[in-house]
């Protein structure tokens, strides 16, 4: 229903907002449009294809999938020790669990790497199982864990706390066994919840620049992650590869919110009034 | 089933919800849990399906002590107040969730075929597909008791089961689980705060104040001889006159009725609107008319005695009265509670 | 008679006892090697060569001149992304109007963007290269490269923190009570500071302290438009990186504990707003709007 608005300030607060919308948001981010666009089909899709842009996104995409998986698990058990159960320490957990987000990213790489290196802390304990930990791959996967763990616990929390407790009730006076309510009640409760998590980790992982590129060996074509390509690229004054490349994150980061909604529309239909 | 109950307690923190409470429920009974809020009933019906422990005391399930059986294997269909549908399930999928986690197996045809029945049973046929926010309150609330009674329980519970429902639904759906009941002749609790649907729906009801039971009868003895004001009170509109016992006698006024078996002294003299009479010459209680309201059964008079006690009484609709009438009130019975 | 003690509940899920104690203790060992460890090692690392070299470091002028650029850009950035915030909240619960959805969705869109990206795409708006570059060129103005490129590079990524916080929680409390006033003859000023602020305020610090974190923290986009100039561009977590690649570990990591202590006390302030109710209804309205 609408009605008439008797509210002062339309055309001032929303002429802010466009403004700012404008000039910060939506301008930079149409100049590199445009600065990608430039470059012409052929000369674009030879840079986006390279193989070192490839390489670079292989192990982007791959090391964020994984840092994504690792979250949805500990995430979600995280979100469920903080809300299910009462424990000495539960409020300090819930707190610190904030901590990737508070933490800047280069103080959160600089630790990482020094936990993680052959002399640190865990790196001599794994090196003595034969894992590398700093400089590789995996490196580059912590550091994504740890910057993207927060977005499933607080995106789960909320649904989990706020689940009706009657529905389990209802669940266990219908004879279900706690494996089988989890799976079949709670568990579809919380996957529009985890879907949101999930892809904003996942969305932070592919953007991740400070954390990773301290701990990770930023060797070309096994461990450099696509932001430090176009990092790099502009240190060579290549502005133009730097400018397609980061068309491509760019690209996938509206990927990614398109997909997360239409997930999220799909995941919650049953809600629809029909 | 049978069900009892034996000096069942249960306190939260420091309220005490349920106080000693004993209570028998025959096999295929339909009762009624009645109280206002507060009264611990449906804190009863919880300890009975095991969806809360007793803190002392016993719930035998026949001869079985259900005390400290976990709700899933106590065998209980439980209606919740709101419904507490599964809201990413399908209907079919609400009513089949108990067989499809049951220890024992069952194959989809199985179950298909008793979603299909059970689904005739509460007339929702071909109403399978839709989910639960696609279909109306009363729907909802036949979706949940079908699912109940999926898992052929031993015994149904429902909480307020028509509490959130409009008035004309509410009367429907209070016939429909009736004639249910005395098709599956399922032993049946439930639990209402209102008078009417206990009396309407339950062979007998049980009447609860501050976590005790009050008294519990069929719905005419608790009717016809309410055993305290309370009951009195709760059970419908009652007038409260002041009185006075002498030998089995209470007089107010003009008046007096047969007092049997209440102390001497100071006592309420309590009586329906329906048990009043009105005319204009004595003897009586000399009142003055306030008000007459008209309902589709009869007039309603508010009325003020002599001595400033308001009185509410029922005429035929045929009647004249009008405010500022003034009259005599005689009673055809009461009931005479000492105290007051 | 029940051999338990008074007051058992019934086991919800998950509360088998084996179960639960399981999965507390493994949460906490991965809390501690994944959140706790790397927050420790900092200060173990800060002051590894002792604390003279740590007072050294801080007292450094390129550290004091990092820590007070830092200061600068949030000084600026997070009043700025505050009233941003509030004129948006405002438009975007008090009024209808066509592409508000779309609107929500381009405000959030900073924290999809990749902060290299963000500071990529400054470089093609004022740098030499870029739309407005050689414009100011011509007028000797120099943004990128330069203090002001920084505080732009941190509106952007930290643009829709306050607004986000604030959205919500206005949109819950709906118009009736600004209505209300305004009605009464109060101006839209007054009515925002009398009616909807007193209702917001928690709210509204909540996102100014994860505004002003982020700010302080920035890394990336700032890297990308600082140029890196030691004693002149250089804000704290960019002298991070150079006293690191410096081979000054422990001068990093004594830069690194002003931040981390400042983090730590942005969770503590983070924990003392939630008592107060903040952040809660952006969470509570977030699963109804989806839910809607």
């Amino acid at each position: 229903m609408r009605r008439r608005n008797v509210l002062p300030g339309l055309p001032l607060s929303l002429g802010v907002t466009l403004f700012y919308v404008g000039l910060i948001v939506v301008l930079p981010l149409a100049a590199l449009v445009i600065k990608a666009a430039s470059l012409g089909p052929a000369d674009y899709w030879q840079i986006v294809s390279s193989s070192r842009a490839v390489a670079s996104y292989r192990v982007t995409v791959l090391s964020a999938l994984g840092a994504t998986i690792f979250n949805l698990f500990f995430g979600l058990a995280l979100a469920w020790v903080i809300t299910r159960y009462r424990f000495p320490g539960r409020r300090i957990v819930d707190a610190v669990v904030d901590l990737p987000f508070a933490l800047p990213t280069a103080v959160a790489g600089i630790a990482l790497t020094a936990l993680f290196a052959n002399n640190g802390w865990f790196g001599s304990v794994l090196e003595g199982f034969g894992i590398k930990v700093a400089y590789t791959p995996l490196g580059i996967m912590i550091a994504m864990c740890f910057t993207s763990l927060p977005f499933i616990v607080r995106t789960v929390q909320p649904v989990l706390e706020d689940l009706d407790p009657a529905l389990e009730e209802a669940a266990q006076s219908l004879g279900g066994s706690d494996w089988a309510i989890f799976r079949r009640v709670i568990l579809p409760l919380l996957a529009p919840a985890l879907l949101a998590g999930v892809s904003l980790s996942f969305a932070r992982c592919l953007g991740e620049f400070g954390a990773i590129i301290f701990i990770a060996g930023n060797q070309p074509m096994s461990t450099e992650i696509t932001a430090l390509l176009i990092f790099i690229r502009l240190e060579e004054y290549d502005y133009q590869a730097a400018a397609a490349i980061a068309s491509v994150l760019l690209l996938a980061a509206f990927f990614m919110l398109a997909v997360t909604n239409w997930l999220q529309a799909r995941a919650l239909r049953y809600t629809v009034k029909g | 089933m049978k069900i009892r109950l034996e000096n069942v307690v249960k306190t939260f923190q420091t309220f005490r919800a349920v106080k000693d409470v004993s209570l028998d429920i025959e096999s295929g009974e339909l009762v009624a849990l009645l109280g206002p809020s507060g009264s611990g009933k449906t804190t009863i019906l919880r300890m009975v399906a095991g969806l809360e422990y007793s803190d002392g005391g016993h719930i035998y399930f026949g001869d079985q002590d259900a005390t400290d059986i976990p709700v899933r294997d106590r065998g209980v269909g439980f209606v919740f107040q709101h419904y507490a549908l599964f809201p990413h399930m399908t209907v079919a999928d609400n009513i089949a969730f108990g067989m499809k986690v049951s220890k024992v197996k069952r194959d989809r045809a199985a179950i298909d075929s008793r979603v299909t029945d059970l689904l005739r049973l509460v007339r929702l046929e071909g109403l399978g597909d839709r989910f639960p926010a696609q279909i109306s309150g009363g729907q909802r609330q036949r979706v949940a008791l079908a699912r109940a009674l999926a898992v052929d329980p031993k015994v149904l519970l429902l909480d307020e089961p028509f509490g959130a429902l409009d008035a004309n639904v509410r009367r429907d759906l209070r016939r429909w689980l009736r004639e249910i009941h005395s098709e599956l002749g399922i032993t049946t609790l439930f639990v209402t705060h209102d008078q009417e649907e206990a009396l309407d729906l339950a062979d007998r009801v049980v009447i609860l104040k501050d976590g005790q039971i009050v008294q519990q009868g069929t719905p005419e003895e608790v009717c016809r001889d309410p055993q305290s004001a309370f009951v009195m009170k709760f059970l419908g509109d009652a007038n409260v006159i002041a009185a006075e016992v002498r030998d089995g006698r209470a007089y107010a006024g003009e008046i007096s009725v047969h007092a049997v078996g209440v102390a001497d002294g100071r006592a309420e003299l309590y009586t329906r609107p329906a048990d009043l009479n009105w005319s204009t010459a004595g003897p009586g209680i000399a009142a003055t008319i306030a008000r007459v309201l008209d309902r589709p059964d009869g007039r309603r008079v508010l009325a003020t005695t002599g001595s400033g006690e308001p009185l509410e009484f029922d005429v035929e609709p045929e009647r004249v009265v009008k405010a500022g009438e003034q009259g005599f009130v005689t009673l055809r019975r009461a009931k005479v509670f000492a105290g007051g | 008679m029940s051999v338990f003690s008074a007051h058992r509940k019934p086991p919800r899920v998950g509360d088998n006892p084996v179960f639960r104690r399981g999965l507390i203790g493994i949460v906490l060992v991965l809390v501690a090697f994944v959140i706790v460890a790397p927050l420790v090692i900092i200060g173990v690392e800060a002051f590894s060569k002792g604390w003279a070299v740590y007072r050294d470091t801080i007292t450094h002028p390129d550290t004091q001149h990092a820590i007070m650029l830092t200061v600068l850009a949030a000084l600026i950035a997070v009043p700025v992304n505050t009233a941003f915030g509030i004129a948006a909240a405002w438009a975007i619960t008090k009024f209808d109007f066509w592409g508000r959805r779309f609107l929500l969705v381009v405000i959030e869109i900073p924290f999809s963007v990749s902060p290299i990206v963000a500071g990529v795409a400054y470089l093609f708006v004022y740098g030499l290269q870029g739309l407005f570059g050689p414009l100011l060129e011509a007028y000797d103005i120099k943004i990128l490269f330069a203090v002001p490129g920084i505080i732009i590079a941190s509106m952007f990524v930290t643009a829709p923190f306050v607004a986000r916080e604030l959205i919500p929680l206005m949109q819950a409390q709906g118009r009736d009570l600004e209505e209300a006033a305004t009605s009464l003859g109060a101006s839209g000023f007054r009515t925002f500071f009398a009616v909807t602020l007193p209702n917001v305020k928690w709210a509204l610090l909540y996102g100014v302290i994860l505004c002003n974190a982020r700010v302080m923290g920035e890394f990336g986009a700032v890297s990308v438009v600082s140029g890196n100039i030691r004693g002149q561009t250089n804000t704290l977590p960019l002298h991070i990186e150079l006293l690191y690649h410096d081979y000054q570990a422990a001068g990093a990591f004594a830069s690194a504990s002003i931040l981390a202590l400042i983090a730590v006390f942005t969770i503590i302030a983070k924990v003392a707003l939630e008592r107060q109710g903040a952040g809660r209804v952006r969470k509570q309205a977030n699963t109804a709007e989806k839910a809607s």
